[in-house]
């Protein structure tokens, strides 16, 4: 009994040092289609947006959005901010605590990491022409 | 006992982990000594990168992010999804065909239908590859007329002109393929350039008419 206990305790240890190791050498790789928005956020000093499109469009078709809301088919292109969200425009049609959950929760969109530009995560264009570095002060 | 003297139980922990180390290295050196696979080439040339990586992972989030913790992981929400080898991993419009999901065409009106239209386009191309065939329904499941109509793409037939180059750049087609819809890579060539050129296309166009009668 004991044996097998420390037989599956020593397989499991071999697990975890695995599967650190194929994080660790293997690039991140986040969802296509989702965007990183940053073109004011952290000007105003909250961390970047990043918006899933993938979540998204399980719930709704694209012309919801892109038809009926005015969002460009361009990252950063339709000039969102706080207020216009809170005014019941844009992400505020549905994020307003009635179709879904309300402004309130900064932290659930602002959860980009630190100094990531505005870009379509994956894009063909993305790899053609990458987002360009932040310019450092 | 003192604290300066071990327990037996240390010792033991010691001597047996030592035991460990050892067994480990034999086994090391044993595989090494043995000849190695001549047919190590990776023939991908680059390694399978992970895919659908939980939000914490997947190199954008912030992991100390209070909110990244509410974020649903995509695999969960892919699993009985239709996959595909491109993109998401996710075909959306075999998903959305075979009823996997049911995203809303209103804002609020969970019963609003899309007005689909059936029609498709073929647009006869310069080079070698076959013609395209743009299929009018799979994108009228998913858009509004005026998403792409006129500011994209002239109603009107020979007004247009599309290239790869423009695709690529993210313009025509490619304000939606590349960057959301179905990617442009060398696996999905085939998704729109499916119709062989001149008389054969027209002969299998005449087949699959006559099929779906």
């Amino acid at each position: 009994m004991n044996h097998v206990i420390r037989k599956r305790g020593l397989a499991g240890l071999l697990m975890v040092l695995l599967v650190a190791w194929g994080l660790g050498s293997s690039p991140a790789q986040a969802e296509y289609g989702d965007l990183v928005l940053n073109e004011t956020a952290e000007k105003e000093g909250m961390p970047p947006v990043i918006f899933p499109h993938w979540f998204h469009r399980i719930r709704f078709r694209c012309k919801v959005c892109h038809a009926d809301l005015g969002f460009q088919f361009k990252a950063g292109g339709s000039g969102i901010n706080m207020l216009k969200i809170i005014d019941g425009q844009y992400c505020g049609a549905c994020h307003n605590g009635e179709i879904a959950w309300s402004v309130e929760n900064c932290n659930i969109c602002h959860s980009g990491k630190p100094g990531l530009q505005t870009q379509v995560i994956g894009s063909r264009l993305g790899t053609l022409a990458p987002p360009k570095p932040a310019p450092t002060p | 006992m003192n604290a300066q003297t071990p327990s037996l139980k240390t010792l033991i922990l010691l001597f047996a982990s030592a035991a460990l180390l050892l067994v480990f290295g034999i086994v090391h050196a044993a595989g090494a000594a043995e000849p190695q696979d001549p047919n190590v080439f990776n023939r991908l040339l680059k390694p399978k990168k992970p895919f659908n990586l939980p939000p914490a992972e997947d190199g954008y989030h912030d992991p100390e992010s209070e909110g990244v913790a509410y974020l649903q992981p995509p695999k969960e929400a892919f699993k009985d999804l239709v996959p595909s080898n491109v993109g998401n991993h996710v075909d959306w419009v075999k998903s959305l065909e075979k009823g996997k999901i049911d995203p809303r065409f209103d804002r609020l009106d969970p019963k609003a239908k899309p007005i689909i239209m059936d029609l498709n386009i073929v647009r006869e191309v310069k080079g070698s590859m076959p013609d395209v065939v743009y299929p009018h329904k799979q994108h009228t499941e998913w858009l509004d007329c005026s998403n792409c109509h006129p500011a994209i793409f002239v109603p009107q037939k020979g007004a247009n002109q599309i290239s790869m180059a423009a695709i690529l750049m993210g313009q025509k087609c490619g304000v939606c393929h590349g960057k959301v819809a179905f990617p442009v890579t060398a696996k999905t060539c085939r998704k729109c350039h499916s119709r062989p050129k001149g008389k054969q296309g027209k002969q299998a166009e005449a087949r699959k008419a006559a099929n779906k009668k």
